[in-house]
């Protein structure tokens, strides 16, 4: 079923018209993919839901839930957690401490204990840096606590936004190994990435949206075999 | 190697331009010459020259320990040298003094200052008299370096031991002639103004004695591997503390009561702003506007002379605190949305407009427009009417005590982690689940109930007030107060009060100066310990780590 449903969100800066009737769904443990151009309102979508902008028309809604009416922090405890752009940890706080933080909405400490233990399965480096100060980690580490961060929130739909930019391509991939793993678990995720390729490999299905209008969407693997993404998005010529 | 002779002599101009520089600044604004009416020594050093040799001693210790990688030899030569450059450029300064008038410009470059600088010699000898200074100071400093380092700390402790007590001497004098066994002793420790010789002597001797002592047992623990301390002693310790506080003023007398009620009401608003600034990094530069608010509260509810009401004090201190909530609350709800700077100049708005209400004729009948309010209640507890330095200390350490529990219970709980993550990053905050609204005017009401209760306090304590004592300064002080101590640190609030506040009303000569200390100390706290002089432990962590990625956005290249 679906547990992510928009159904045709307008979303403005100001006058800017940035998302014209965006409409997508996110099933069950499935990695839904966002591709697009600069400026085409990928992470303008994932804002929209996560609550840090208000659409002005169209529905958002977590297992039929409407969340039009909630707070971004409200929408938080409902399970749609999102990974900020450019990482973004804690920098002055320790790694375990960042992790702590992303459990804010969870009251149950044995929980909580349990998922920071899933949280250091998945990335042992961080068990590792458990004392560490965030702002000391490199980016790759960095992306990964961002990771572990929303993972302790117990997401029911995780938001990735770029989790790839700005690291060296041996780090992209082992972020994309995370995402796999993270699939292999049953996380529901939808991706944003202006790495198409990548993306595309990880995802079951994809949207493409340009100038804040979805054209295009279908399995991942028709999606890589399509000529104009092919042109626009992998660099085939 | 070639370049070696340049290096230590461009280090040595470097830190002597600087030193001398400092030391011909502090002249010519006429820190020198007050403080030279200061002894530190009877007849041997005045704080003027403690000053100069200050400037000689600092600026030769950096040069010659910039050089420690180089050789002993250029470390004496580099010291030696900034130690004459420092010595030049004052010998300069009364050169030019004597010979021309420059009074005109310089006020403070007065004959006094010149028979100061020149050890009261004439102009020639002095000024040689400044260069050998120089030198000897230069050695001395870049000597330091040669010694092991518990030497050179059991070294400069001695030093700064003796200074401090001579510097003080005028008030410790008072002080321990009221404590019967001792007070003979006073005759032969201090002299004139100053301490005596013997006395210095004893002081170097006290200092060193309990350096060894403290070494050795140092030692002692290295070697049964520096166990952690117990409940036990932990719990020893805060009763001692206890004590030594509830005992302190009725040892040290009415004046340094007096300056010690000051230091716990800033101790308060310290505690208050740390909670808005430091935990949760919402930069307010109004904060004297709720100190404003707490102390009108109180007048108007308790002073006969506005006919408004007549409560006791204690009454009134809940509607006064109170009020401050809701004001922080107001405050809080338009800034929002705001950050940063555009947060700092409203929030300086802020407490300019409730300064300029407490003065506006139209509210005359309710705040006494610039006349104030005066005889306000005084508080009492049981039959004892709490009217004097000494007995309101134990007000203002009760109100102390209580807000520094509320704080750091506060830190380390919920609300704490909330305002830590909106500290570091509002976006991720709300991106993790914090309610931004509600932890942002929680931490304003929190800050401003502080605030409020040393407002109130105050007012008691002087019994009127007027708006001219509720100033911006108040509010940078409190800002200083916390960056010197050390940001969102409980017991840095207390330290940077001492300094900030304790130290210029012992020091009466330094209220002049003291924006100029200010500033200088700020700059300098800001190069050498940006994390305040007793940070928590993670300011700690950071200030050692080995790299500062603070924002945390940027990426290391190296895949680690």
């Amino acid at each position: 079923m679906s547990i992510l449903v928009l159904e045709n969100i307008h979303t403005y800066y100001g006058e800017i018209h940035a998302l014209r009737g965006v409409s997508l769904s996110v099933e069950e443990g499935e990695i839904v993919t966002l591709i697009g151009g600069n400026g085409a309102g990928k992470s303008t979508t994932l804002n929209t839901i996560s609550g840090l902008l208000q659409p002005r028309r169209g529905s958002i809604r977590l297992y039929n839930e409407d969340l039009s009416n909630f707070k971004a922090h409200e929408i938080v405890a409902k399970g749609v957690v999102q990974v900020p752009e450019g990482r973004r940890v804690f920098g002055r706080l320790t790694v375990a401490e960042n992790l702590e933080m992303g459990a804010f909405t969870r009251p149950l400490r044995s929980e909580i204990a349990q998922s920071l233990e899933q949280v250091f399965t998945l990335f042992p480096r961080l068990k590792e840096r458990e004392g560490q100060l965030a702002g000391t980690l490199s980016g790759g580490e960095q992306q990964m606590l961002a990771m572990g961060r929303a993972l302790m929130a117990k997401p029911k739909v995780l938001l990735l936004d770029e989790p790839s930019m700005g690291l060296a391509p041996v780090l992209v991939d082992s972020i994309f190994d995370t995402i796999r793993k993270l699939h292999a678990l049953g996380t529901t995720i939808l991706l944003v990435e202006q790495n198409a390729r990548m993306a595309l490999q990880v995802a079951d299905r994809g949207y493409v949206l340009q100038t804040g209008e979805i054209i295009l969407t279908d399995k991942a693997a028709a999606l890589r075999e399509n000529e104009s993404v092919q042109k626009a998005y992998l660099g085939v010529l | 190697m070639k370049t070696q002779p340049a290096t230590v002599f461009q280090t040595s101009m470097r830190f002597g331009l600087i030193g001398g520089g400092a030391a011909v600044l502090f002249s010519l604004v006429g820190m020198v010459e007050v403080f030279g009416q200061r002894t530190i020594i009877g007849g041997v050093v005045s704080m003027g020259q403690a000053f100069v040799a200050i400037a000689m001693l600092l600026s030769a210790y950096a040069a010659a320990r910039q050089l420690s990688s180089v050789s002993s030899s250029a470390m004496l030569t580099a010291g030696g040298l900034t130690g004459v450059t420092v010595g030049a450029l004052l010998a300069a300064l009364v050169l030019l003094g004597t010979s021309i008038n420059i009074r005109d410009v310089f006020v403070s470059a007065s004959p006094p200052l010149f028979e100061l600088l020149s050890f009261g010699q004439s102009p020639v000898p002095g000024m040689l008299l400044l260069l050998v200074a120089g030198m000897t100071m230069g050695l001395a400093a870049a000597a330091l370096l040669f010694l092991s380092p518990a030497m050179r700390s059991t070294a400069i402790s001695v030093l700064l031991a003796v200074g401090v007590v001579g510097l003080l001497a005028d008030l410790l004098r008072i002080i321990i002639s009221q404590w019967a066994y001792v007070a003979p002793l006073v005759e032969w420790v201090f002299s004139g103004k100053g301490l005596s010789v013997p006395g210095a002597l004893a002081i170097a001797a006290v200092v060193i004695g309990l350096d060894v002592l403290a070494n050795r047992r140092r030692n002692k623990a290295h070697n049964l591997a520096a166990l952690p301390a117990t409940a036990l002693q932990k719990r020893m310790r805060t009763g001692a503390l206890m004590a030594l506080l509830l005992v302190l003023p009725l040892l040290l007398g009415t004046y340094v009561s007096e300056v010690l009620d000051q230091v716990g009401l800033y101790v308060l608003m310290g505690l208050g702003l740390n909670v808005v600034v430091g935990f949760a990094g919402l930069l307010d530069l109004g904060y004297v506007g709720f100190f404003a608010i707490g102390a009108y509260v109180m007048g108007m509810l308790t002073s006969p002379e506005l006919g408004l009401a007549s409560l006791s004090w204690w009454s009134a201190l809940p509607i006064a605190v109170g009020v401050t909530v809701l004001a922080g609350m107001l405050l809080g709800v338009p800034v929002l949305n705001m950050r940063g700077d555009y947060l700092a100049i409203v929030t300086l708005g802020f407490g300019e407009i409730i300064r300029l209400l407490a003065l506006s004729d139209a509210l005359r009948p309710w705040t006494g427009g610039s006349q104030g309010i005066q005889l306000i209640a005084k508080p009492v507890v049981g039959t004892v009417v709490l009217d004097d330095q000494l007995k309101l200390y134990y007000l203002i350490l009760a109100g102390c005590l209580l807000a520094g529990f509320i704080s750091s219970r506060l830190r380390d709980s919920r609300l704490g982690r909330a305002w830590m993550a909106m500290r570091e990053d509002e976006d991720v905050a709300q991106a993790i689940g914090i309610n931004l609204v509600a932890t942002k005017l929680l931490a304003f009401s929190v800050g401003a109930a502080f605030g409020g209760l040393s407002g109130a306090i105050f007012a008691a304590k002087l019994g009127a007030i007027y708006p001219n004592s509720f100033g911006l300064l108040i509010s940078i002080n409190v800002l200083a107060l916390l960056i010197i101590g050390g940001m969102g640190s409980i017991r840095g609030v207390i330290v940077g009060a001492l300094v900030l506040v304790g130290l210029p009303e012992l020091l009466r000569e330094f209220a002049e100066f003291r924006l100029l200390v200010y500033g200088a100390l700020l700059v300098m706290m800001m190069l050498y310990r940006p994390q305040g002089l007793w940070p928590e432990e993670a300011r700690k962590l950071e200030a050692h780590g080995d790299g500062d990625n603070s924002n945390g956005d940027q990426t290391a290249a190296i895949p680690a």
